[in-house]
């Protein structure tokens, strides 16, 4: 029997042909009429052309993962239905356009064909309106009211005149229509919902975009690359309007560059990349956390090495962001788990850089960044925003040390314009005045003044947050994305009487004592899920863990499914 | 040249650094060039900027009072960039060697010189990498003998004047260390100059250069023609590509919006505060 409560909807066809917007069009509707929406998608790296997968889950209730089997498959052509029929449930439900799928090959028996092609060619007079009369027909299936299809149909097409939103509009009720007169069983999917103002849907990318400027964040300097690129173009709109500058530049490296010479002026930057990008940064990154300047690094991480899978996700760039760069430079890495928090780790990855005048580095993936969620409403009165510890005009004695040795590390910092402030921010070793030294007694203190501050700053983290029995010997712990499908296999875990205790740091580095101790002195056994080959935060965990640490690392580019960290969960309990 | 390695600086914008330079250097005369434009042009230290990559040029924001950047190889512009474009009080001057320019930084130049932010980068320009002691350089003669080429250099060099006009800059000019007084002149022209200045300074090293020596240049400069139209692309290009002759002056100068002009001009319309921005996205979002 299908859950009416959690439906998980596939779609699959040709890349450009409406796959993406088939899906994104049903998410908003859906999200709109009041459901909770979790979506997934992978695409090709071509822009034209290659098989292109969204998926949906809706429920009555908030989600963590994007599901496991099927409840229902739209297929667009033969490819959709031939890759994706297997992962539907027993009974699941097909729907599929009749022109490009042979209905013979078609088993299941919950199916809808419709000839979508021809409806949007004969009777709408517009091919493209395909995935319209697919829309119309999927929100039937689904019990989505049409007047939050048409709204957005009108919304989608307000800039293309009234003509276009009247053809889309016919198509949406063709699609509707089609499956009202041709099928029956059409209460199969029906949840009871009450549309809420009290949610958001966003992507992950638009949530960084926005926890950017509710930070205050004011110039992002950025190279395009997938799949962060849509945080930029956000940004590009949104940062003019509050005063602020997106500079599109040369290459990552002038990227960081240019961030860090606004930073030195006192503005608050960000810029954002993936791995290759990442690659290109390290040496400025070293330097930032020498001269001590505050920027914010999002890197949305895909596949690599090299390359890799542009348009896949993976958590393999863990160990660049921890040590990519010479020498010992401190910085601070933070993992956001979900849509929501990518919104909340955004601040406090401009809050702690801030603060604590070093690199932060915000470790996103593709899996986070192209998926849609509803998150409640973030409370802008209640986000906390710090400021920098800055030098004042006509402060001290006129003996301002730029560099001065301090208890927490942190030194105020004179920006430029401020009279009695003058330094050079360097990337030699210096003394507290900012001037070249390499004497064996400065590097040993100005080393420990950089790495004092995160000791400092550990103090500001976010908690730690764990999920289960407090007194279980079997743990799991997980971090940025993999929190979702582990949430949920943890709940269904436990409803099967498995004990155990799930825990999400949101900073990966630095790892001092005491942070994260509590959790892993209590478990005896200890699951480390990534999407990696090489469990960079096992290894990172490792020294301080004392128990049997089990790793479980997939890397085929998708992120885990709830099922499988489950099977794993009964495997070792 | 005694002249040059005699710093006679103002006091308001000598630091108590002393430069790390061999003596004789080249870089001396641009330091005291560097002190006599902002005594003349009346600039505070307080709102200064020197940002310099790696080399032994780049060491010049300590010799100076006012704020300076010491940043990695090669990076010196977008630097610059980032601080004028945050900030368009600031006075903002780049300076670096020809390794620093030329070699490791160079895929930055043309875009700066297209982007046209109002920053001056002067390059001291030796011919030789001397901070790591004696390699060639991207400015460094074919068949010229290094460490690094003991057969002769290979390759051609870089026209570092002719790349900067095709490229875009709006200001185009030559110095030599050897004349302090017109370099300051020249100085005082690019820093006072409304958009991307470049200033390609000969500034011999006698350690590691014995080719491109005071002497040889002192013989072979000349100053730009009286009669130059400066607003001519093409004839600046002519100047440039003169093998016997170096003129010192100004090749090209043009009128263009600086970046932080257009920037402005970009976002004047839809300029808001930040609480109405963040509402408006809860409201799309919702």
């Amino acid at each position: 029997m299908s859950s009416v409560h959690d439906i998980v909807i596939r779609i699959g066809g040709e890349s450009g042909e409406g796959v993406i917007s088939t899906g994104e069009l049903l998410t908003l509707a859906a999200a709109r009429a009041g459901f909770w929406v979790y979506t997934f998608r992978t695409y090709p790296a071509e822009i034209k052309g290659g098989h292109a997968v969204f998926q949906l889950r809706v429920s009555d209730k908030p989600l963590y993962s994007h599901g496991d089997s099927l409840d229902a498959l739209l297929a667009f052509n033969q490819e959709g239905y031939d890759q994706h029929h297997q992962d539907l449930r027993a009974d699941g439900t097909v729907v599929f356009d009749t022109e490009q799928v042979d209905e013979s090959t078609v088993k299941e028996s919950r199916q809808f064909g419709l000839p979508l092609s021809r409806i949007a060619k004969e009777e709408i007079k517009m091919p493209l309106a395909k995935n319209m009369v697919a829309l119309g027909a999927l929100a039937r299936l689904f019990s989505i009211p049409e007047e939050y299809t048409n709204k957005l149909c009108k919304e989608k097409f307000a800039r293309k005149g009234d003509v276009v939103i009247q053809k889309n509009l016919e198509a949406l009720a063709a699609g509707k229509s089609y499956i009202e007169k041709n099928f029956s069983d059409l209460e199969h999917f029906h949840i009871q919902v009450q549309p809420s103002e009290l949610r958001l849907v966003l992507s992950g990318n638009e949530a960084i975009g926005l926890g950017a400027l509710v930070a205050g964040c004011t110039h992002y300097f950025g190279y395009p690359i997938t799949p962060a690129s849509d945080i930029m173009e956000f940004l590009a709109i949104e940062l003019p309007k509050v005063g602020g500058i997106m500079m599109q530049v040369e290459d990552e490296i002038a990227a960081l560059g240019m961030a860090l010479g606004a930073s030195y002026t006192g503005k608050k930057v960000m810029t954002a990349t993936a791995g290759p990008g990442l690659s290109l940064m390290t040496e400025l990154l070293g330097l930032a956390g020498m001269a001590e300047v505050p920027v914010v690094v999002a890197d949305v991480q895909r596949g690599g090495p090299s390359t890799g899978l542009p348009t896949k996700t993976e958590q393999s760039d863990l160990n660049l962001a921890v040590f990519g760069a010479h020498g010992e430079s401190p910085r601070i890495v933070v993992a956001p788990m979900n849509v929501e928090d990518c919104f909340y780790t955004t601040v406090t990855a401009f809050n702690l850089a801030e603060r604590y005048q070093v690199p932060v580095l915000l470790l996103s993936d593709q899996s986070l960044a192209n998926r849609n969620e509803c998150i409640p409403k973030p409370d802008l009165k209640k986000v906390q925003v710090w400021e920098r510890l800055v030098h004042r005009d006509g402060e001290g004695n006129n003996n301002y040390l730029r560099y001065q040795y301090t208890p927490s590390g942190v030194s105020p910092m004179a920006l430029p314009g401020t009279s009695g402030g003058a330094y050079v921010a360097t990337g030699l070793e210096h003394s507290e005045a900012g001037r070249p030294r390499y004497d064996p007694a400065t590097h040993a203190r100005m080393t420990e003044k950089r790495f004092r501050k995160l000791a400092s700053a550990a103090a500001d983290f976010p908690r730690v947050e764990t999920l289960g029995d407090a007194d279980a010997e079997l743990g799991i712990v997980s971090w940025g994305s993999t929190l979702g499908a582990v949430r949920e296999a943890t709940e269904r875990a436990r409803a099967q009487g498995v004990k155990i205790l799930s825990f999400y740091p949101r900073v990966l580095y630095p790892l001092p004592d005491g942070y994260l101790a509590d959790q892993l002195k209590r478990v005896k056994r200890l699951i480390v899920p990534e999407v990696n080959s090489q469990g960079q935060f096992a290894n990172l965990i490792e020294q301080r863990y004392r128990g049997e640490l089990i790793r479980y690392n997939i890397y085929g580019g998708l992120p885990f499914r709830a099922g499988e960290i489950l099977k794993k969960i009964e495997e070792v309990a | 040249m005694s002249e040059s390695t005699a710093v006679l600086a103002k006091a308001e914008f000598k630091s108590e650094v002393k430069p790390t330079w061999c003596p004789g250097c080249g870089d001396f005369g641009v330091l005291r060039a560097v002190y006599e434009a902002f005594e003349q042009l009346g600039y505070q230290t307080k709102d200064i900027v020197l940002v310099s990559g790696i080399g032994c040029s780049s060491r010049i924001p300590y010799f100076v009072s006012s704020y300076g950047f010491h940043g990695v190889h090669g990076r010196v512009l977008p630097l610059a960039t980032g601080i004028k474009v945050a900030n368009p009080d600031l006075h903002v001057v780049g300076l670096g060697g020809d390794g620093d320019a030329f070699s490791i930084g160079v895929g930055h130049l043309p875009h700066a010189m297209r982007r046209n932010p109002d920053i001056t980068y002067i390059v001291m320009d030796n011919n030789i990498y001397g901070l790591t002691k004696g390699q060639t350089s991207p400015t460094s003669h074919f068949q010229f003998k290094t460490k690094t080429t003991p057969f002769g250099n290979l390759e051609d060099p870089i026209n570092p004047m002719a790349m900067a006009i095709v490229c875009g800059a709006t200001f185009v000019a030559k110095g030599f260390s050897g004349k302090a007084k017109d370099l300051t002149d020249l100085f005082l022209k690019a820093i006072q100059h409304k958009g991307f200045s470049f200033v390609d300074v000969i500034s011999p090293c006698p350690t590691f250069n014995r080719v491109d020596t005071f002497k040889y240049f002192a013989e072979h400069v000349a100053p730009v023609p009286d009669a130059h139209d400066a607003s001519d692309k093409m004839k600046a290009l002519g100047l440039a590509y003169k093998t016997d002759t170096h003129y010192l002056g100004v090749y090209y100068q043009a009128e263009r919006a600086p970046l932080n002009q257009r920037l402005a001009q970009a976002r004047q319309h839809v300029e808001t505060d930040r609480q109405t921005v963040l509402e408006e996205l809860l409201v799309r979002f919702g």
